[in-house]
């Protein structure tokens, strides 16, 4: 990559001088700076593939309750000073709002060492050639066709206020994604990788396991849909569960409009919601996660269990709902890991006497929030289990799923893994899950 | 006490500021202020950074470069109940540089307006170009296109929303809100403003230079009604199309006198009858149509799609392969026409010239309900070269290359993509007098299809059961289920002229990394035959 991210000094000198230009009551300024690079290729060639580098700062000015927020990434001295008083004049002419909190004060941070040099320093022919690990294979056979997308990067996000806070986090991320389509178009397979380091990336590995899945999943047969014993891949289950913290604020299961509502009055917290063997955390520091340790207010982001075997432990305060209803408050979840268990994919399978395997899922959109009810599809590799064995590949299914109905179908629960593409994104860590009932509505004949 | 006025003097404050400083940037942003009818001139300074950088690709060795320059700044207002949330405004400048080596493209984007910047990003471009020869299977062939040496283009907006207070556009989310708050059970408001003001400044190495502007403005509002008892949540949102338009749009809207109905939707879904899983007719209103066309229409024409170059994330299209597809695959009926442009006025995919510098012509994609042609880019539309030829059209890119700013390399888009009016001027009321067992929907709701665009499933916002031609009563948990092809060609009815109305799009994914597109959908209402209707309720 050309150029580079902001280091602390470089940020909190560019953040310091930003409030320098500051005549609010109070100001609080971030600034985010990152540097990206990808590869894409598709039909088995490179498509497209370009670099980008970017700064830009954020500055809120309050007076009194009033406040607004002004962004550019121009960084002249002119220009800070021009979104400075910007902000100001907004936040002048803003009403004052009702909810309004103090900032915080100076506050204290996990260490997190996500930024990696192995990641920062790669060149585009590096990833020209990890291309090449997939797209070798692909175009030495005839029934092949690669595409997909690598991405690398490095961000440096800061934040300072007019109360003394100071906060900054760097990282780097470097994600593949592969999908390998047979060339009669009755097959297709996915896999990736995700990780800050780039070395912790098995090109070959993906390569293999999406070449795998597209030659076995040819010539699908359709089955009916309906209520099946289904075994999802760590993938499949990350798009589903990763939705249950969405609906995790306070707020909204105290004013009756969440799946958290307690009809009586209040919310869920406290009470046994799914399986006993369900817990879910964020965790900056988890060796898994390493995401950043602070929210956008600065409010410092620790190691929180939401829910603890099957109990609902903790939803997300604001800080404005926090004080008003006496709690601590949590900021939302960084991160999310459900930790699972030891059982391997392959045990899962042999001990499901009929069943569906599910690669991962696609376009999936809330139906009903009452109860996180989600439809989607299966996609890139869907198979019947049959005596403990993958007996056939299937036609694809469109899904009408809760992930409250699913983890309290559970039976049967692996090892969990850094997931490199749910559809929501973020640091995502998840388990193999084998669960009852889950149910399909009606098929789909894509590949 | 600010008024309008206070807020017009800090903007010229600011802008006098600018003006001292001299920098490029600065020369920028002083002709990036509100464009003058006939569309935007560009500055020198900006058409100087222009020619640098393709003078730099060129010498690096590019056979094609194009470099766009541009600004975009975002104005949102958010609001809940009686009190602001949050205003923002954003703004982000920089240039874009794509090349194309020996058939192998490259790109690379700074933020940094000075002429050894843009020169850089050039020639990094090239280099990536280079460095990606080693994967090359085939070289990338862009089609030719007329260039156009000095040409602007704006949108159809009377009034800048930059021209307007915060505080009016408070006032008016606050006093919609209100409206809807009156309402018996709506416990809850929401309302936004997004706002976008788009300014490109392009140049390619076949000569043409051009600047462009565009506004595009959305308010949206959603009211949620909670029982009584704690039992049931239902929401309503408006269904407020986001268009090409300014603040002249925002008013237009009536957000103020339309919100007490909207809140009145939400608190009568409460007590609505839970509808019974069947087959139905189905009535559909433009602003629930418009997103059913997006979805099984507008994207499977895609022609990057088709070929596989979406393949590891969106997917591939079951309108494939194109000459399988062509003139061959039925639609829908007889009077089914399906428009692809970038031509209607104040729709947002709407614009002078694409992002590699081609002027969009007007197309039909379903013609006669025949599939007939795909959207394209300048390295798209010489794939279908053969069936231009037979048909006795030119080869020529449609111009649907775009790019959702200055940072982001520039591919296939959707333009608006249109259901047209049939010949018979019906209504959706006329379409609801013929239906003697059906359900009509109004507004967009859940909204999923599967990576070859077959099978999907639609909500909406209000559901009406309709018995021997007359509106029933509300229904409630209300979703379809369908096959694409089976789905439009059950399509026996729709309406005419006078029922045409656009629906859209802000926020359209596509691409890795992805990139945001605005696009419209113009229709009329249409009757769908024998429908599979799900209950999408359940208990937790």
């Amino acid at each position: 990559m050309s150029g580079s991210i902001l280091s602390r000094d470089e940020a909190q000198a560019l953040l310091q001088r930003l409030m320098g230009f500051s005549k609010a009551e109070r100001v609080q300024v971030s600034v985010n700076s990152s540097i990206r690079a990808n590869t894409r290729f598709a039909a088995n060639q490179l498509s497209t593939s370009g670099s980008v580098q970017n700064t830009g700062v954020v500055i809120q000015s309050w007076f009194g309750a009033r406040h607004a927020v002004t962004t550019t990434n121009d960084l002249s001295e002119a220009s800070l000073r021009r979104a400075v008083e910007s902000s100001e004049a907004l936040a002048r002419l803003a009403p004052e709002d009702p909810e309004d909190m103090p900032l915080l004060g100076p506050q204290t941070y996990l260490p997190v060492h996500a930024y990696f040099d192995s990641t920062a320093n790669l060149s585009p022919a590096d990833r020209a050639q990890a291309a090449m690990s997939a797209l070798a294979q692909t175009r030495s056979s005839s029934d092949l066709m690669a595409a997909g997308f690598i991405v690398t990067g490095g961000t440096a996000a800061a934040l300072a206020n007019s109360a003394g806070l100071f906060a900054y986090h760097a990282n780097t991320g470097a994600n593949y994604t592969l999908t390998v389509r047979t060339s009669d178009g009755t097959g297709s397979g996915w896999a990736g990788a995700d990780h800050p380091d780039w070395t912790q990336l098995d090109f070959k590995a993906v390569g293999e396991r999406a070449i795998q899945k597209a030659r076995a999943s040819r010539n699908p047969v359709a089955i009916e849909p309906g209520r099946y014993t289904v075994v999802l891949e760590p993938q499949a289950v990350g798009d589903l569960v990763q939705l249950v913290l969405f609906y995790g604020d306070a707020r909204s299961a105290d004013e009756g409009r969440s799946p958290f509502v307690k009809e009586s009055g209040g919310n869920k917290i406290g009470e046994k919601i799914l399986d006993q063997r369900v817990t879910m955390v964020s965790d900056p520091q988890d060796p898994q996660l390493l995401s950043q340790p602070f929210d956008g207010q600065g409010l410092p982001l620790n190691r929180r269990e939401w829910i603890k075997d099957g109990v609902l432990q903790q939803l997300s305060y604001t800080r404005f709902w926090a004080k008003k209803q006496g709690k601590e408050p949590t900021g939302g979840p960084g991160s999310v890991k459900v930790p699972g268990g030891t059982a391997s994919l392959d045990s899962l399978i042999a001990s499901t006497e009929r069943g569906v395997l599910l690669t991962r899922l696609w376009y999936l959109r809330e139906v009903d929030p009452r109860t996180i009810l989600y439809t989607g599809l299966t996609r890139d590799g869907t198979f019947l289990i049959e005596n403990g064995k993958i007996s056939k590949a299937l036609r694809n299914f469109r899904f009408n799923e809760s992930p409250l109905f699913i983890l309290n179908n559970l039976d049967g629960m692996g090892r969990a893994e850094r997931l490199a593409g749910t559809e929501a994104g973020g640091d995502v860590v998840m388990p193999v899950l084998k669960v009852k009932d889950f149910n399909f509505t009606s098929l789909s004949e894509a590949v | 006490m600010t008024d309008r006025r206070d807020f017009l003097k800090v903007a010229g404050v600011t802008t006098a500021m600018l003006a001292a400083d001299g920098t490029l940037r600065e020369a920028l942003a002083k002709v990036m202020r509100p464009p003058r009818p006939a569309g935007p001139t560009m500055d020198p300074a900006t058409r100087e950074l222009l020619m640098e950088a393709l003078n730099a690709a060129k010498l690096a060795g590019a056979g094609y470069a194009d470099v766009r320059i541009g600004r975009q700044r975002q104005n949102f207002v958010f609001t809940r109940e009686h009190q602001i949330q949050n205003v923002v405004d954003t703004d982000t400048m920089g240039c874009g540089v794509r090349a194309l080596v020996d058939g192998t493209w490259g790109f690379a984007a700074t933020q940094q307006l000075t002429k050894d910047a843009v020169a850089g990003a050039a020639r990094e471009a090239v280099a990536i170009a280079k460095a990606n020869r080693i994967a090359r299977d085939r070289p990338v062939e862009l089609l030719p296109s007329p260039n156009y040496p000095d040409v602007s283009w704006q949108s159809a907006f009377k009034v800048d929303p930059w021209t307007i207070s915060v505080e009016e556009k408070a006032d008016l989310l606050l006093r919609a809100n209100a409206e809807a708050l009156k309402v018996e059970n709506v416990k809850f408001v929401n309302s936004a403003l997004f706002l976008v003001k788009d300014e490109r400044n392009f140049a390619n190495t076949d000569g043409s230079v051009i600047a462009q502007v565009f506004i595009r403005s959305f308010p949206t509002l959603t009211a949620t009604a909670v029982a009584a008892d704690r039992s049931d949540f239902q929401r309503r949102s408006a269904d407020i199309a986001p268009m090409g338009r300014g603040w002249e749009y925002v008013l237009d809207s009536d957000l103020v006198g339309r919100a007490g109905g909207w809140g009145e939707d939400a608190a009568r879904k409460l007590s609505a009858k839970p509808v019974e899983v069947g087959r139905y007719d189905l009535v559909l209103h433009p602003s629930h149509l418009w997103l059913t066309i997006h979805e099984s229409i507008g994207h499977p024409t895609e022609l990057d799609r088709a070929m596989g170059y979406e393949a590891n994330y969106a997917g591939t299209s079951f309108v494939a392969p194109p000459e399988k597809m062509l003139g061959k695959l039925k639609y829908g009926p007889e009077f089914m026409n399906i428009q692809g442009d970038r031509s209607q006025e104040g729709a947002i995919s709407t614009i002078g010239y694409d992002d590699e510098g081609v002027k969009p012509d007007d197309f039909l994609i379903i013609k006669n309900g025949i599939f007939n042609d795909y959207q394209t880019t300048r390295e798209q539309a010489g794939w279908l070269k053969w069936w231009y030829d037979q048909q006795g059209r030119p080869t020529r890119s449609h111009g649907c290359s775009y790019s959702q700013g200055w940072s982001d390399v520039q591919f296939q888009r959707m333009p608006n993509v249109s259901l047209l009016p049939g010949a018979e001027d019906h209504s959706f009321d006329d379409l609801i007098a013929a239906t003697d067992n059906g359900i009509a929907i109004e507004g967009d709701g859940s909204f999923s299809i599967d990576q070859q665009r077959y099978n999907a499933q639609f909500g909406g916002q209000v559901f009406y059961e309709i018995k021997g031609g007359k509106k029933v009563g509300m229904l409630k948990d209300v979703a379809y289920q369908m096959r694409t092809p089976d789905f439009w060609n059950s399509m026996d009815m729709i309406g005419g002229k006078s029922s045409y109305q656009m629906g859209g799009s802000f926020f359209d994914g596509k691409g890795q990394p992805g990139q945001s597109n605005g696009v419209s959908h113009g229709a009329v209402p249409a009757r769908f035959r024998q429908i599979n209707v799900l209950n999408t309720g359940r208990k937790a």
